[in-house]
């Protein structure tokens, strides 16, 4: 009688399945991943224990640093948007190819009168220009026309209320903040938000 | 098969064969190292999102009637000097003494508790706390102005209000300390 044999079976499973499966996320979180724009004014945030995020939509950012400030809103249609109307208020054209660039543009920190040159320019020399911020005396209050415009443009898209977060350097002084939450006042918008980083409750 | 013979072509007749390998290569490797990435990923665009703390700025009122009056033992009045140092005093200027402190756990937070104790004890009403007026002076920064705000929230401090104008008599006040630079 023959011994019966218990076949010794491989313990190596085929990973192919597995495999595709894994790369297939992998492909899909690297795509939806947004890809960190380099900031046009590096700040460094302070922290807080706050949780809360920050919105996706109808937000925009003033990011305050080195005593200048940017403008920068979410949403490539407001921008547009907010555009024509800083053109039709300051008298400039923009061409369609133009706006289309404008709308890539996260943050920026140039007077109108240079933000015709400042498109036209691409990437890598918009990182290598040093911004001036934008104007905001009282006698050329710009940021101020940009905060009232995207209210508008957003108000006139989405049908919502635009709302402000002020992103500002752990070093700046605090009269240039002061400032800024002036003009924001001045057009009644008495709630806003704060960018931080996150801290442990100590 | 498209394989190199590296037998040299000695024409010794001897006939080299090539061991048929098998096609299966073991991807543990490959399956550890995206699903590590995978990881990285998924954890990375949930969480680069940046914090916001909500603030809210008292209404600029027209007329300066419209002003709501909080009695002068219920508030305590904070000043951000230089140097991260904070001048705090409670209700009028001049009537109690000012005391200097530092901003985290170990200082300004536990006045903040403690003074909000003694108002809720010296009105009988938990809803009538302490009223916390923070004065940012041109000598503090940006992070000084998050820092407080934030101490107010974690002290659980029921009302406070942000207040730009400052009287010469505090800014006499922070001198007096030596924290206004």
């Amino acid at each position: 009688m023959p011994k019966v044999k218990i076949k010794r079976k491989s313990t190596s499973t085929d990973m192919t399945a597995m495999c595709d499966v894994a790369f297939l996320l992998l492909t899909f979180f690297i795509l939806t991943a947004t890809a960190r724009q380099p900031e046009a004014l590096a700040v460094d945030t302070p922290s807080s224990t706050v949780k809360t995020k920050v919105p996706d939509a109808d937000i925009s950012m003033l990011t305050i640093g080195q005593g200048k400030v940017f403008f920068g809103v979410v949403g490539q249609d407001v921008r547009i948007k907010t555009l024509q109307k800083m053109g039709e208020q300051y008298k400039i054209a923009f061409t369609p190819e133009e706006t289309k660039r404008f709308a890539l543009i996260e943050s920026f920190g140039v007077p109108i009168a240079n933000l015709k040159q400042y498109i036209a320019l691409d990437n890598a020399d918009r990182m290598k220009l040093t911004q001036p911020g934008i104007p905001t005396d009282s006698l050329d209050n710009q940021l101020n026309a940009w905060i009232l415009q995207a209210r508008y443009a957003t108000k006139e898209l989405h049908g919502n209320e635009l709302r402000f977060t002020l992103k500002g350097d752990s070093k700046e002084e605090y009269p240039t903040i002061k400032k800024i939450i002036n003009i924001l006042q001045e057009q009644k918008i008495n709630k806003f938000s704060l960018i931080t980083s996150l801290e442990g409750d100590n | 098969m498209a394989e190199l013979d590296t037998s040299g072509g000695g024409g010794k007749g001897k006939k080299t064969r090539s061991k048929k390998m098998s096609t299966k290569v073991d991807l543990t490797a490959m399956v550890d190292l995206a699903f590590l990435l995978i990881t990285f990923f998924m954890l990375t665009t949930t969480l680069a999102k940046p914090q916001a703390m909500d603030m809210f700025m008292p209404d600029k009122p027209k007329d300066e009637e419209k002003q709501l009056d909080v009695k002068a033992s219920r508030t305590m009045t904070v000043l951000l000097a230089s140097d991260n140092k904070i001048v705090w005093y409670m209700g009028v200027a001049g009537d109690n003494p000012p005391t200097v402190d530092n901003y985290g756990k170990s200082g300004i937070r536990g006045a903040f508790i403690d003074n909000n104790k003694k108002v809720i004890a010296g009105t009988g009403d938990p809803k009538k706390g302490l009223m916390v007026i923070i004065k940012p002076t041109d000598k503090s920064n940006y992070k000084n102005f998050v820092d407080i705000l934030d101490e107010v929230k974690i002290a659980g401090v029921p009302s406070y209000g942000i207040v730009n104008k400052i009287e010469t008599a505090e800014i006499n006040l922070l001198k007096d300390q030596g924290v206004y630079k």
